[in-house]
């Protein structure tokens, strides 16, 4: 039986932020090779996933990419509302991380 | 080819740095000094309402330091986006306090300043010509739009910088500038390459956040040669590793193999990232990709109103346990209260502790603490207006008689009294788009002036 990997186990840095007023970026960097390696074979961080974890239509996530040279998957998403408009609740995009701390995968 | 080397002594000009990182910096005689003093992340208020989201007193002390140690060494200071958003208050206000500084340590010196504001007349016309585009996710870029715009910003590329540079002056203070273009500029001017050059930019904009452990008011240095370049932590606490500084390519990034800036692409897929030293990392291969078409990005901010604000508490569970339907009974209240007066606004609760961080995006559905927080805000034309909304939303959740009430004497705890709080103008960017240009100087007029210099002094 596939033995269940929690995302915060294995990731030392799991962060969102602003990339420009109207986008969302989410940066997931492994610990080492072997996770990221494993994650990127997996292809279970996938553009579905960042969707139904944020539940927004899956054409608003633009895209998820690996990144090897600093072992990160990355995903970036459409804000729902733009920074600073009437509404809104986080003006840097620092703190929409947290439903990808609980995230567990079976590899 | 000699290395060039770029002092970069803080992420954002204001936000400091130990003056020790900063001595180590000139000890290794760097051939610029150069600081990015912007950003949107703010928000669109600071753009709009032309004022700096950096503190004047916190300003001039970095600015102080940096131009002193320069006239000593005789090398120019670069800075770019001034006061924060990079409009012309901002610049002024960026010009007055180096005047200033100038004036009080009795320097003198050739100063350029390069102006970033778009006028609205000229962007109309550069729409009607079909040369604006929407930078996606932005929406499309209406006439009516664009005339609500109080303030437009081109972002610069590096070559304003190096027209200004080649009329020798020793301070160069620019409007809104795309970040790397200050530390990419005097090298590429000397024939560095300009991908390296720029990428080295990209690193050095946030001084130490790429190194580990990061900060963003800590110094760092880069090293540019001619077909790599380098990056060093100047305070000994701090180091690069190649993953401190890959990770932070990622930063604020959509897709971190393709960057796209003024005029082309930084393309980082042939991008080797090396340990050279425990704290130095080496990097390669970074390669800019020029456009068919020169673009800037332009940036805009409108006024939609005025906003006031009322903080307060729940601990009841029976409150707590219902506050959706009494958030949705105090908007009808408001609403029909206000019916006949015909007053726009808009209301809106923010609920810490439910989904006051994440909103729309907030998963979880079922509340777990014990105690709520909330905001009550309005948003209306007028600030009188949007008292009367915050504050008459206020107290009609204060007594509200929801189901199964017990406390019966009040629903909210106020930390302070008055309750509520006049936050003033609201603006939201309502310009994000590329705008193609015949010239990359086009757009950004330079200034040379003579700061400084009290009469008699130098004798």
């Amino acid at each position: 039986m596939a033995l269940k990997i929690k995302l915060i186990d294995v990731a030392q840095v799991i962060r969102s932020k602003n990339s420009g007023p109207y986008e969302l970026t989410f940066d997931i960097i492994f610990k080492d090779w072997e996770s990221f390696d494993e994650f990127c074979n997996a292809k279970v961080i996938n553009k579905e996933l960042i969707a139904k974890l944020y539940q927004i239509p899956a054409e608003k996530v633009i895209n998820v990419i690996e990144f090897k040279p600093a072992k990160a998957i990355k995903a970036t998403i459409e804000r729902p509302i733009a920074s600073g408009e009437l509404g809104e609740t986080d003006v840097y995009g620092a703190q929409q991380h947290a439903p990808l701390l609980n995230l567990e995968f079976e590899l | 080819m000699e290395e060039l080397r770029v002092l970069s002594p803080t992420a954002i000009l204001g936000y400091g740095f130990p003056i020790k990182s900063f001595e180590e910096g000139m000890k290794r005689h760097p051939h610029v000094i150069a600081v990015d003093a912007g950003s949107t992340d703010p928000g669109p208020y600071y753009l709009g309402a032309g004022l700096s989201f950096t503190d004047r007193n916190a300003v001039k002390r970095d600015l102080e330091i940096m131009l002193t140690a320069a006239m000593e060494e005789g090398i120019p200071v670069i800075i770019g986006s001034a006061g924060g958003s990079g409009g012309e208050p901002h610049l002024n206000w960026n010009v007055s306090i180096i005047k200033e500084i100038a004036w009080e340590k009795g320097l003198q010196f050739k100063m350029a300043i390069i102006h970033a504001e778009i006028e609205k007349e000229l962007a109309l016309s550069e729409l009607e010509k079909g040369r604006i585009t929407p930078l996606y996710p932005a929406p499309e870029l209406t006439r009516e739009e664009l005339e609500q715009t109080v303030r437009i910003v081109g972002q610069m590329g590096m070559e304003p910088f190096i027209k200004a540079l080649e009329q020798e002056v020793q301070v160069i203070v620019a409007g809104r500038a795309y970040d790397p273009a200050v530390f990419a500029a005097l090298a590429v001017q000397k024939g560095y390459d300009r991908g390296l050059a720029i990428h080295m930019g990209k690193i050095l904009e946030c001084a130490s956040i790429a190194a580990t452990p990061g900060s963003g008011s800590d110094c760092m240095i880069g090293y540019l040669g001619k077909d790599y370049f380098k990056v060093e932590p100047l305070n000994p606490v701090r180091k690069c590793t190649t993953l401190s500084v890959a990770a932070h390519t990622l930063y604020e990034k959509t897709n971190p193999y393709i960057l796209p800036g003024p005029g082309g692409v930084l393309d980082l897929t042939e991008t080797k990232f090396e340990q050279e030293t425990d704290r130095v990392v080496k990097v390669s291969g970074s390669k800019f990709i020029p456009s068919e078409k020169y673009t800037i990005k332009l940036e805009g901010a409108k006024k939609i109103g005025y906003r006031t604000i009322s903080i307060a508490g729940t601990r009841d569970p029976i409150m707590i346990s219902q506050i959706d339907e009494i958030i949705k009974g105090v908007r009808e209240r408001v609403e029909d209260n206000f019916k006949d007066a015909e007053m726009k606004y808009f209301l809106d609760f923010k609920v810490y502790g439910k989904n006051g961080v994440m909103g729309p995006l907030e998963p979880q559905e079922e509340i777990n603490g014990h105690e709520l927080g909330i905001i009550i805000e309005a948003v209306a034309e007028d600030q009188a207006t949007a008292n009367t909304i915050c504050s008459f939303a206020r107290s009609t959740m204060l007594h509200y008689g929801y189901e199964g009430r017990v406390s019966t004497a009040g629903n909210l705890a106020f930390p302070y009294s008055p309750s509520d709080f006049k936050a003033g103008e609201v603006y939201t960017f309502n310009l994000y788009h590329l705008m193609e240009v015949n010239d990359p100087n086009q757009w950004f007029p330079i200034d040379i002036e003579i700061a400084g210099g009290r009469i008699g002094f130098e004798d």
